[in-house]
């Protein structure tokens, strides 16, 4: 594998950070070094190996579909930064015709 | 009166035998933070009514009843904040319910101590990376506490409280216990319930506590251990019994002596106080078993892999919409996203945001991730082969003590020093330090068990504390 490099403002687009063109300069550089280090896995074949997710391998829990009392609108609003009518407020997402 | 010294058991029969209160150890406690936490920091808050409160109900009958126990700042309770170390949460966000741990913890009877500082989001591993606090090490004076439960560990280490709350994502809680000179435990994957705890890397987390004593570390897992319906990874295993065991020493054990772990770079204080612990276990009549984890050199590549892309998933959900910051005059919803995280979050964060969203995008995937899914494989695999031929895997913690405050330049050369522990976490095993006796800078031993054998590991840990005594 080449010298891998990641193209910092297009995966920050992705992440949804508005990084300063100061962190773009020297996250690039750091980046593309950790991910020089994290290359050496190329080298290591790993044909017909299984990947792992979970390490303690469990089937997936199933449990009684019975109701119970999840936390009210209160307490889950009460860190709202912003509140309108039992619900959280954001600038408008649909923009004008 | 001071507890400065005191474990969770010599607490426990003071209350029981009602030479002290509840209300007189928190008071104690409460003034010896406020007297000398300005110069360790290893508390972001303490809210010294809500302890009193909790003290003066104390049911001293109960397993944990009146005990003192600090909490890292990621792990939610109710009406308390969980900055995570972090801008983006530290304003004015209260917890809306509490951590299947704490409900533990109170229906044990603990009393909740404070919430200890962190690398924002436990993304660090020397306490540097908080966004509100320095924390010093309290057993080494101008060196790192470790991290990232760096706060929780100088808690315990100062003597403010006989235990703390950690969490345990590459070596969180036995990293930080090492440097201090202190006990953490992190347990099996699924051991431990992780809901409300704030997740860093899902496949990876473990709450686990730190203590002065190997004892304590089991009183308290005994505490926290079991089932929780609303962490689907909490698994339906039968806890053991962590404490009555304790003493039974290692005669006839196969302790497995991984050479990777031993290998060039790691620091000659390090290997001796190995060595000399090693030598001692020996002697109390344990076989010693060199093995081979062949896989190890590609753990740290393999957890910078994988850790990232579950932290880039997991924090997502700071989008400044339903809690923490929001930024002051977003344009429009795209903005009101990036500017709150861009404000939002620190340096470490955000490349580890990147790194975790670069390597799970479109045409990277399998190159990165789905790799790294496989070399985990190979790892767990390496552990399991291991533990056919051991009881329990011994390894230093950390390749050298604690280095200085501010030493560090370059991120890099603190993710190879969590060489020791990170594979551990990747194959989701049990795993403590237990510190050593040395002359200078404090220094712990590794000991890493199947999985759900975290009262074997108890044993042998006893045994090393033990023969350090």
């Amino acid at each position: 594998m080449s010298q891998p490099h990641m193209d910092v403002r297009r995966i920050a687009t992705l992440a949804r950070l508005e990084l300063t063109e100061e962190e773009v300069a020297s996250f690039s550089g750091q980046l593309d070094e950790i991910l020089g280090h994290i290359a050496q896995l190329s080298q290591l074949d790993v044909t017909g190996i299984e990947p792992t997710a979970y390490a303690a391998a469990m089937a997936a829990p199933m449990r009684d579909d019975t109701p119970w009392q999840s936390l009210p609108t209160s307490a889950l609003l009460q860190n709202a930064p912003d509140q309108a009518q039992g619900q959280v407020r954001v600038p408008k997402v649909v923009a004008d015709a | 009166m001071s507890f400065s010294q005191t474990t969770i058991r010599q607490l426990q029969d003071s209350l029981r035998k009602r030479e002290v209160s509840a209300l007189e150890i928190v008071d104690q406690m409460l003034a010896d933070v406020s007297q000398r936490d300005g110069s360790t920091g290893a508390f972001l808050s303490i809210d010294a009514d809500l302890i009193r409160q909790q003290a003066a109900q104390a049911d001293t009958s109960l397993p944990l009843g009146g005990i003192p126990i600090a909490i890292k700042d990621n792990i939610n309770a109710l009406g308390e904040p969980c900055t995570c170390g972090s801008k983006f949460l530290s304003e004015n966000y209260r917890a809306p319910y509490d951590a299947g741990v704490i409900k533990s913890l109170r229906a044990a009877g603990a009393i909740l101590f404070g919430r200890t500082n962190m690398d924002e989001f436990a993304m660090g591993s020397a306490t540097e990376n908080s966004a509100l606090k320095v924390t010093h090490n309290p057993a080494a004076p101008g060196h790192i506490p470790g991290g990232s439960s760096g706060g929780s560990a100088a808690a315990v280490a100062a003597g403010f409280v006989p235990a703390a709350l950690g969490s345990d994502t590459g070596g969180s809680i036995r990293q930080p216990a090492s440097h201090c000179g202190i006990v953490g435990l992190k347990p099996t994957y699924g051991r431990v319930s992780r809901y409300g705890v704030v997740a860093f890397a899902s496949s990876l987390d473990q709450v686990g506590p730190m203590t002065r004593t190997v004892e304590d570390a089991a009183l308290v897992l005994q505490a926290i251990a079991g089932h929780d319906g609303l962490d689907s990874t909490s698994a339906n295993v039968a806890v053991d019994d962590y404490i009555s065991g304790l003493q039974q020493g290692v005669k006839g054990l196969r302790l497995g002596v991984p050479k990777e772990y031993f290998a060039e770079g790691l620091h000659p204080a390090v290997r001796e106080a190995i060595s000399h612990a090693l030598a001692k276990l020996e002697a109390a009549g344990a076989t010693l078993v060199d093995i081979s984890l062949p896989h190890t050199e590609h753990a740290v590549a393999t957890y910078y892999i994988i850790a990232p892309a579950e932290a880039s998933s997991n924090l997502s959900r700071f989008d400044g919409v339903r809690y923490g910051h929001r930024t002051a005059q977003p344009a429009d919803i795209l903005s009101l996203y990036q500017q709150s995280r861009e404000e939002g979050f620190g340096s470490e964060v955000k490349r580890r945001i990147l790194l975790g969203t670069y390597v799970l995008s479109s045409g990277y995937y399998d190159a990165y991730y789905n790799k790294a899914q496989k070399v985990r494989t190979l790892i767990c695999r390496d552990f399991s082969q291991a533990f056919e031929k051991v009881d329990v895997i011994l390894s230093p913690v950390a390749p050298s003590p604690a280095r200085k405050l501010g030493e560090c330049s370059n991120p890099i050369e603190d993710f190879l020093a969590d060489a020791c522990t990170i594979p551990v976490n990747l194959a989701g095993l049990p795993a403590m330090s237990v510190p050593l006796p040395v002359a200078g800078l404090p220094i712990g031993l590794q000991v890493i068990a199947p999985h759900w054998h975290e009262a074997r590991m108890l044993r042998v840990a006893q045994a090393v504390e033990l023969a350090s005594r």
